[in-house]
């Protein structure tokens, strides 16, 4: 166990990465969506802390995880519908309504903790895991095949979507929407209700996201526990364009950021936590700097539709 | 027809006359009766009735917001009219929304393109077409090679839609509005940023589409245009339908005589700006035959001038030399985006130049900063009126000014002078003729005609040497276009200064210009002097044949 190069060190850095990275993956997933919709989700966080929440209870109370996840995608979609009323439907600034849910969330899902647990922090039991035999013998990499069941999901749900953006008439709208909205009205299509739908979506996920962190992670909820990963998310977003790989890619090195401090002191080697839990946002600047410059956002980010405004 | 009748069934006298009615009802494909449609403070349309038929053109001209494209919105479900019917094929009809209207078989193109630029041609086509979940690829590409055959045009289905010509995109809106089997199609001044090719080109596609029965709603600012392609001319004035040309008085006059009733319909008693538009049609003969002898000395001089290209765009790739003499409008020919705006800013000092010179008045002015060459007397007016020539939050007088913030006599010692900034708008808001409620108002609120008349005002005021102008006329009604183009005249023809004119319109430079130089893709294929012929001469450059001088 003293190498850096040893099996379980390996091992225990890849399991740590891709538990990290879910959370970034689903939340990263629903932005994506969103920002090519034309709206950018500021409150992304609000609503990962809003899916942690309801995730945690909920899982607490029914003792299933799969209730926990239901419930914390329930509650993305709930906090979401604000973004819809005030900034898709009603044409409000994305970004002061993205900003407005983020501090609300904060707020209330720690008040609600507050008076449901005060000061005591119970934990859930094992989130439901699917290995797959054979393939999980594999060293380091059988890892790989033993993961809870959500992880899957979450590898589907990046082939689906990408395929929806590229083949399917739905995903052509969405990219409309973003990108020319007026082109997409008068083509007959709906653009408050592909935008509708789409934030919808990204609070599902987002919340989803959130669940997975309180549910399967961590078994617990602390308040304020996403830690700025709703930002990360949206830069992963940002930077992977509209291409379902890359928001998989993204995730998983900022998961690997965010992993690494575990498997450094797996291995014995301490390093203060606060410099630890820099590591991901040197990664977000860095990210930055190098692909920054070519983050083409979708033309008609931020701005509201309204029909024949001139 | 009479005759046959009381052959077959004397009893019936008017069973002919009957049918007759039917058929041309049946004839008329979009009937819009009385649509009143009003925006806050303004009566967009005032009970206008319109009707086009099957296998016509009908035109319709107006000023720049006299509501022609508000009308055509309200037929495709852009605007809901406060009062009106519309009838299609005999029937009436509501339409809530762009759906309906696609539905009902109208195919629309708007002004501004409806292209998604970095979507394919394909993917443009399919948007808001789809049935089902996927993509229906192939179906897609049968239904535009059908439509490209009728057309008689060509379209690569994958390319992406910014990388065709301004020329193609207008083929794919077309086949794009023709796509659901369209009855009526709605063209709103697709001519204005097209090479006279493209023009001949959409004349015959118009044609073929006529052939087929179509009806065809034709928007255009250009008279020619009209009388040339529509069969049917109508015409709009502040919101109102001041009146229509029959195709039996459209074939009987000469382009003239119609020219003439149109401009009395659109200005009504304004005799003075009447007589401008005809002598514009008359000052390309003027020019062409006196100008170019008598060209002064050097005022503006591009030697070997490079500029490199900003993302996306055409610079100046290949070593550029031009002069400017006083007294002398050089205008520069070109398809849009094709080195235009980079040449233009470089000139103006927006952007460096990669290579060669830029003298003014001999000396030069590569190094200087924007402020330092307006100062030596270069001005530049912007092609962007909007973005970047006004700002539209401050008010005119202070727009009039915008230039010279700082400097004297407006500001002396850093205090600011409003009553000087405000008698020199109202000096200039009378000269140039411009409509504004008062000094103080929003520039941006202004209509687009007079945000121009702005920027001249400013751009031409103390005495400029050179003055850059980029798309000067630009989206402009004839009148205002008329009143800029003499401006642009007057100034050269003071004899001191020399007017650089870039512009997409061919007719614009042929009427203005005592030489045409042609750009295209970054290269300056060749420069014209403007006498009779010389519009073959400049089309043949613009498409790329070699020039002989």
């Amino acid at each position: 166990m003293d190498s850096i190069m040893s099996a379980d060190f390996l091992a225990a850095v890849i399991a740590g990465a891709i538990m990290a990275s879910m959370p970034l993956l689903f939340a990263a997933l629903g932005e994506t969506i969103s920002e090519q919709a034309g709206v950018l989700n500021l409150g992304l966080e609000g609503m990962m802390l809003a899916g942690g929440y309801a995730g945690f209870v909920l899982a607490y109370w029914s003792g299933s995880s799969w209730v926990g996840l239901l419930a914390a995608i329930l509650a993305g979609i709930a906090v979401s519908l604000l973004m819809v009323v005030f900034s898709v439907r009603m044409g409000r600034d994305q970004i002061v309504v993205g900003i407005a849910i983020l501090f609300a969330m904060q707020g209330l899902t720690s008040l609600l903790h507050q008076v449901q647990f005060g000061e005591s922090y119970p934990r859930l039991g094992e989130a439901a895991m699917l290995s797959i035999p054979g393939l999980r013998d594999i060293p380091v990499l059988g890892i790989l095949f033993n993961q809870p069941a959500v992880v899957y999901i979450g590898v589907a749900l990046i082939i689906i979507v990408g395929w929806i953006f590229l083949k399917t008439n739905f995903g052509l709208n969405i990219r409309a929407a973003g990108w020319k909205p007026v082109a997409l009205d008068n083509a007959g299509v709906d653009v408050i209700k592909i935008r509708t739908i789409a934030v919808l979506v990204t609070g599902a996920l987002a919340g989803l996201g959130g669940g997975y962190m309180a549910v399967v992670t961590a078994g617990i909820f602390v308040p304020f526990m996403t830690h700025g990963q709703g930002f990360i998310a949206i830069v992963i977003a940002m930077l992977a364009r509209g291409r379902s790989t890359w928001v998989l890619i993204g995730s998983l090195l900022f998961g690997t950021a965010l992993s690494i401090a575990d498997g450094l002191q797996l291995v014995g080697i301490e390093v203060s936590t606060d410099i630890v839990n820099m590591l991901p946002f040197v990664f977000v600047l860095l990210a930055l700097v190098l692909f920054g410059r070519q983050s083409y956002l979708p033309a008609a980010l931020c701005i509201p539709f309204e029909r024949g405004k001139r | 027809m009479g005759g046959r009748g009381r052959e077959t069934a004397p009893a019936k006298p008017d069973a002919a006359t009957l049918v007759a009615d039917e058929c041309t009802q049946d004839l008329v494909a979009i009937e819009l009766c009385d649509i009143t449609k009003v925006f806050p403070g303004v009566r967009a349309n005032d009970c206008v009735t319109f009707s086009v038929r099957k296998g016509e053109v009908h035109c319709l001209l107006g000023e720049n917001g006299a509501g022609k494209s508000t009308l055509m919105n309200v037929l495709a479900g852009i605007y809901m009219p406060e009062e009106g019917r519309i009838r299609v094929g005999g029937s009436e009809v509501c339409i809530a929304c762009p759906r309906d209207s696609i539905d009902l078989g109208i195919g629309m193109v708007h002004q501004h393109s409806s292209l998604i630029p970095n979507f394919t041609v394909l993917e443009n086509l399919l948007l808001g077409q789809g049935k089902g979940v996927r993509l229906s690829v192939t179906e897609a590409t049968q239904g535009l090679s059908r439509l490209s055959d009728l057309l008689g045009v060509e379209v690569d289905p994958s390319t992406v839609v910014s990388q065709l010509s301004l020329g193609q995109q207008q083929q794919v809106e077309i086949i794009k509005a023709l796509w659901q089997g369209s009855k009526v199609l709605v063209l709103d001044e697709p001519t204005s940023m097209l090479t006279p090719k493209g023009i001949e080109d959409l004349e015959q596609v118009l044609v073929r589409l006529k052939g087929e029965g179509l009806a065809v709603v034709f928007i255009t600012h250009k008279l020619h245009e009209a009388f040339t392609i529509g069969d049917r001319v109508s015409v709009l004035r502040q919101g109102r339908l001041v009146g229509t040309i029959e195709p039996d008085t459209m074939r009987a006059s000469t382009p003239r005589q119609l020219q003439q009733m149109v401009v009395n319909l659109m200005f009504p008693g304004e005799a003075e700006s009447l007589a401008n538009v005809a002598e514009l049609q008359d000052l390309s003969d003027v020019v062409g035959s006196g100008c170019v002898g008598r060209l002064g000395e050097p005022l503006l001089e591009l030697e070997d001038v490079t500029v490199a290209a900003e993302r996306g765009e055409v610079g100046i790739g290949e070593k550029l030399s031009l002069t400017l003499h006083a007294g002398e409008v050089l205008g520069i020919a070109g398809v849009d985006g094709n080195g235009q705006r980079p040449l233009a800013e470089a000139i103006a000092g927006q952007r460096r130049v990669s290579g060669g010179d830029i003298r003014l008045a001999g000396k030069s002015i590569r190094k200087l900063s924007i402020g330092a060459r307006q100062r030596l007397g270069l001005r530049y007016v912007t092609d962007d009126r909007l973005g970047e020539g006004i700002v539209g939050r401050l008010s005119v007088a202070v727009n009039m000014v915008s230039k010279s913030i700082g400097s004297p006599p407006f500001w002396t010692r850093g205090r600011t002078h409003p009553e000087r900034i405000e008698a020199n708008a109202k000096t200039l808001v009378d000269e140039y003729h411009i409509m504004t409620p008062s000094v103080e108002t929003q520039a941006g609120s202004l209509s687009g005609g007079n945000i121009q008349k702005v920027v001249l005002a400013r751009e031409l005021s103390f005495g400029p040497k050179v003055v850059v102008f980029n798309k000067p006329t630009y989206g402009l009604d004839v009148k205002t276009t008329t009143a800029v183009r003499s401006r642009i005249r007057q100034l050269a023809d003071g004899g001191k200064s020399g007017a650089l004119v870039i512009s997409t319109d061919l007719e614009e430079l042929l009427a203005l210009s005592d030489r045409v130089a042609v750009l295209s893709r970054g290269r300056l294929m060749g420069i014209v002097s403007n006498k009779p012929g010389a519009e073959q001469e400049i089309g043949a450059l613009m498409i790329g044949g070699t020039h002989v001088d």
